[in-house]
C-alpha cells in the first residue's frame, strides 16, 4: 500500500509533465488537424534554454529560498517567451505555406523541423548529456511503515509539489483563456469551422499562430519541470517525450484540453506503475499498448466527442 | 530562417520603406531570440557543475545573415510589381517542366532500368559507388513497398521500419538457430513480416488516418524496445553478428575451391560479392515494382485506390474495407520483410540501432517527396535524399541538419511531391494524366 502510494505520487508528477506537453498537441490538432511532430523538440529546446538561464544566473541549491523562487520565475518566463518564438517561427515557416495543401505535406515538414531542431541543438549545445545539480531539495514524509524488511517511507519532494502545483495553476489559467477570452473564443470557433470563422471576421492565421505560441509556452513549462525533476537532459529527450505526450493526447481524446491532462496522468501512471511492479525496460511498451487497446475499444479517446461521419 | 513567407502583392513598384524597416526589426528580434539564446550561450561541464561558454560572435554572424537574407528577399523578390511577381514565376516554370517531364517521362523508366543493369560494369564504378547504389536501391525498394500502403491505399504508416526490422531479425535468427540459408529465409522473412502486418493491422485498421499513424508509430517503437531488451534472444543492444552472407546458388563468395570465382574460372575479387548484392537488391526492387503495378490493375489494387479516394463510397459499394486495408498493409509489410533480410545479409550485423523512427520518417519522406503513388517519384526521391545525404558526408555534423532543412524546403516548394501527376490504372479509350489538383492523396480516411 505504501509502495503503491509512493508510485502514485511519482506517476502523477510524471503525468503532469506529459499532460503539459500533450496540451500543445491537442490544441494544434484540434484547430488544423495536424500532428505537430516538432512539438516534442520545442519542449527539448526550451529545457536547454532553461538550463542556460539557470547556469547564467548561477542558481544552486545553496541559494536562499526567496531568491530561488524569484530566479525560477525568471527562468520560466524566459523559457516560455523563447519557446513561444520558436513555436511561432516554425508555424510561420514550415506549416503556414502548406495550409490548404494535402494532409501529409505539413506532417513531413514537421518531421523535417523536428530533425532540424534536434541537430541544431546537438551542434550548438553538444551531444553529451547535460547534468544539472539539484536546486530544490527536501520534501515531506507522508507516512512510514516499519516491518521485517526495514523501513519504508512515503515521501513527496518539494520538487514534486512544485510540479503538481504549477501544473494545476497553468491548467486553470489556460482553461480560463480558452473559455473566457476572445482569443479562446476565436480558437474554439476555428476548431469547429475554420471557413465560417473567417467569414465572421476572425483572423484565422493569427489564431493558429497563437495556438502554436500557447502550446510552445506550455511545453516550455514542461521543459523546465523536466530539467529540474530529472536533472539530466540531452538533445534527444524531445522525441520520446513527444511521442508519449501525443499518445496522452490521443488517449484523452484529441482536441480536448482536460482530456490531454487526463491522458497525461494515465500515461504517467501506467509508466510508473509498470516500472514499479513489472519491468522498467518495458514501460514504454505498456504505455503504447494501452494506447492501442483504448483506441480499439474507444476510438474517440477517453473524453473526446464521437466523430460523426458525413457524406 | 524567415525566408519563405509570401507577402501580398503591393501596388507600387518601389519598396515601402517603413514597412521593410519594421519587418527587418521584427526579423532581428526573432532571430535574436531563436539564435541568440542557443548559439551565443553553450553550457559546458566545468569544475563543480556547469559553466557557460559565451560565443556572441557566431550568434551575431548568424543573426546578421538572417537579417541580410531577409533584406535581399525584400529587394529582389518581393519588390517586383504584381504580374511579374515571384508568385507567378514558378507557375510558368512548372508548366514548362510538366511538358518536358511528360516527354522525358516515357523514356525515363526504361533508361533508368538499362542504366541500373549496366551500372556495375561501367569503368568509373568503384566499390564506394556500388555500395552507395545498393543503399539507394534498398530505399527504393522500401519506398515502393510503403507506396502500396501510403500511396495506393492511403493509410498513413509511421512504423514501417518495424517490418523491415522483423525481416532482418527473422533472417538473422533463423540462420543462427536453424542454419537456414538466405534463399530459404527470404520468403520466410517476407511471410513473417506480412503476418505481423496482419496481426497489427487487424485491430487497428478500423481507426481513422491519424490514429492509425500514431498506433503504427507506437508499434514501431514497441518492436524496437523488445529487440533492445530481449537480450537472450536478440542480443539486445549488441545486436546479432556473423549473419551468413548470401551464396550464388550455393556457391559462396570466397577464395576457397568451389567458390564463385573458382567455379567460373575468375580471379577472386571481393567486388564479386558486392556486385551480386547489387543485382540481388535490384531484382528484389524490380519485383516489388512489378507486383505493385500488376496489383494495381487487379480488383484489389483498384479497391486500394478507391479506398484512398473515398472510404464511405467504397463501403456503400459493398467493399470490405478492413480486408482491403489489411491486404495493403500485409503486402507492404512483406516487401519490407524482404528488404530487411537483404539488409541483414548485406551488413552481416544488425542491431536495433538500425531500426529507429528516423528510418520510418526517411522512407515516408521518400514516398511523399516523390509524389505519392508514383513509382518513378520514389526512385528520384531516393536518389536525391540518399545521394544528397552522401554528398554532405564531409560535413558530418551538419549533415542531418541540412537533411531536415531539405525536407522542409522541398515540401514547401512542391507540396504534392516531385511527380504529382498520376496515370490512372484503368481508363476508357485513352490514358490521360490526372493533374495534381485532381488527385486526392493519402487523406488516410
Amino acid at each position: 500500500m505504501e509502495y503503491f502510494l509512493q508510485q502514485l505520487i511519482n506517476g502523477i508528477t510524471l503525468g503532469s509533465i506529459y499532460g503539459l506537453i500533450a496540451i500543445g498537441y491537442t490544441m494544434v490538432y484540434g484547430i488544423i488537424g495536424m500532428i505537430n511532430f516538432a512539438h516534442g523538440d520545442i519542449f527539448m529546446v526550451s529545457s536547454f534554454i532553461a538550463l542556460i538561464v539557470i547556469t547564467a544566473l548561477g542558481l544552486t541549491i545553496s541559494t536562499g529560498l526567496g531568491l530561488t523562487i524569484l530566479a525560477l520565475i525568471l527562468v520560466l518566463v524566459t523559457a516560455m517567451v523563447i519557446a513561444s518564438v520558436y513555436g511561432w517561427t516554425t508555424e510561420r515557416l514550415a506549416y503556414r505555406p502548406l495550409r490548404g495543401s494535402f494532409r501529409l505535406a505539413p506532417l513531413i515538414t514537421a518531421i523535417g523541423i523536428s530533425i532540424v531542431l534536434q541537430n541544431y541543438i546537438q551542434i550548438t549545445q553538444g551531444a553529451r548529456v547535460k547534468p544539472l545539480q539539484p536546486i530544490i531539495a527536501d520534501g515531506y514524509t507522508l507516512m512510514t511503515r516499519v516491518d521485517a524488511n526495514g523501513e519504508f517511507a512515503v515521501q513527496i519532494s518539494n520538487m514534486q509539489i512544485l510540479i503538481i502545483v504549477v501544473t494545476i495553476i497553468l491548467m486553470t489559467i489556460f482553461s480560463l483563456i480558452i473559455a473566457k477570452t476572445s482569443l479562446g473564443r476565436a480558437q474554439r470557433a476555428c476548431e469547429q469551422d475554420r471557413k465560417m470563422a473567417s467569414l465572421l471576421g476572425i483572423n484565422v492565421d493569427r489564431t493558429i499562430s497563437m495556438t502554436f505560441v500557447m502550446g510552445a509556452a506550455l511545453a516550455a513549462v514542461a521543459g523546465l519541470m523536466f530539467l529540474l525533476y530529472y536533472g539530466v537532459i540531452d538533445f534527444f529527450i524531445g522525441f520520446v517525450a513527444g511521442v508519449k505526450a501525443f499518445t496522452a493526447a490521443v488517449l484523452g481524446g484529441i482536441g480536448s484540453l482536460p482530456g490531454a491532462m487526463l491522458g497525461g496522468l494515465v500515461i504517467g501512471l501506467i509508466e510508473t506503475l509498470w516500472s514499479a511492479y513489472f519491468s522498467i525496460e518495458y514501460k514504454d511498451v505498456a504505455a503504447f499498448s494501452m494506447l492501442a487497446i483504448v483506441l480499439i475499444f474507444l476510438p474517440q479517446g477517453l473524453l473526446g466527442k464521437p466523430e460523426v461521419e458525413k457524406v | 530562417m524567415a525566408d519563405t513567407e509570401s507577402t501580398p502583392s503591393r501596388p507600387a513598384r518601389h519598396l515601402d520603406f517603413s514597412k521593410v524597416v519594421k519587418d527587418l526589426i521584427v526579423t532581428t528580434l526573432i532571430a535574436t531570440a531563436v539564435f541568440g539564446s542557443t548559439i551565443a550561450f553553450r553550457t559546458v561541464s566545468a569544475a563543480g557543475g556547469l559553466g557557460l561558454e559565451v560565443r556572441y560572435d557566431i550568434a551575431f554572424y548568424v543573426i546578421a545573415a538572417v537579417v541580410i537574407g531577409r533584406l535581399l528577399l525584400w529587394i529582389f523578390v518581393w519588390s517586383k510589381p504584381p504580374g511579374t511577381s515571384a508568385v507567378e514565376m514558378p507557375v510558368s516554370i512548372k508548366s514548362g517542366l510538366a511538358k518536358v517531364s511528360a516527354k522525358v517521362g516515357k523514356g525515363f523508366g526504361p533508361t533508368m532500368l538499362l542504366f541500373a543493369l549496366v551500372f556495375p560494369f561501367l569503368p568509373f564504378t568503384d566499390r564506394y559507388l556500388l555500395d552507395l547504389s545498393i543503399l539507394i536501391l534498398t530505399y527504393v525498394m522500401l519506398g515502393w513497398g510503403l507506396n502500396i500502403v501510403v500511396g495506393l491505399a492511403g493509410l498513413l504508416d509511421l512504423g514501417y521500419v518495424a517490418f523491415y526490422a522483423i525481416g532482418a531479425y527473422s533472417y538473422a535468427l533463423l540462420a543462427q538457430y536453424f542454419g537456414f540459408s538466405f534463399w530459404m529465409c527470404l520468403p520466410l522473412a517476407g511471410i513473417l513480416a506480412a503476418f505481423w502486418g496482419i496481426i497489427l493491422g487487424f485491430p487497428v485498421l478500423r481507426l481513422r488516418g491519424d490514429y492509425l499513424a500514431i498506433v503504427t508509430l507506437a508499434f514501431g517503437e514497441i518492436i524496437r524496445i523488445v529487440l533492445l531488451n530481449w537480450y537472450q534472444f536478440t542480443g539486445g543492444p549488441d545486436g546479432l553478428s556473423g549473419i551468413p552472407r548470401p551464396s550464388f546458388f550455393g556457391l559462396p563468395f570466397n577464395r576457397s575451391e568451389g567458390g564463385f570465382a573458382d567455379f567460373f574460372g575468375l580471379d577472386y575479387s571481393s567486388i564479386h560479392r558486392i556486385m551480386f548484392l547489387y543485382f540481388l537488391i535490384l531484382a528484389l526492387a524490380l519485383l516489388t515494382n512489378f507486383v505493385t503495378n500488376r496489383l494495381r490493375r487487379l480488383p484489389i489494387g483498384r479497391a486500394w485506390e478507391a479506398l484512398r479516394e473515398d472510404e464511405i463510397a467504397c463501403r456503400s459499394l459493398g467493399l470490405n474495407t478492413t480486408s482491403v486495408k489489411l491486404t495493403a498493409f500485409a503486402i507492404g509489410a512483406m516487401f519490407a520483410g524482404f528488404a530487411g533480410s537483404f539488409f541483414a545479409t548485406r551488413q552481416g550485423f544488425i542491431s536495433p540501432e538500425s531500426f529507429t523512427f528516423i528510418e520510418s520518417a526517411l522512407i515516408l519522406a521518400i514516398v511523399v517527396l516523390g509524389g505519392m503513388g508514383s513509382q518513378t517519384g520514389v526512385v528520384i526521391a531516393s536518389i536525391a535524399m540518399i545521394g544528397g545525404f552522401e554528398i554532405f558526408r564531409e560535413a558530418e555534423q551538419f549533415r542531418m541538419l541540412i537533411f531536415g532543412l531539405a525536407m522542409v524546403i522541398i515540401m514547401i516548394w512542391r507540396p504534392r511531391g516531385l511527380i504529382s501527376t498520376r496515370i490512372p490504372s484503368i481508363f476508357l479509350k485513352e490514358k490521360k494524366k490526372v493533374s495534381a489538383d485532381m488527385v486526392a492523396q493519402g487523406e488516410g480516411h
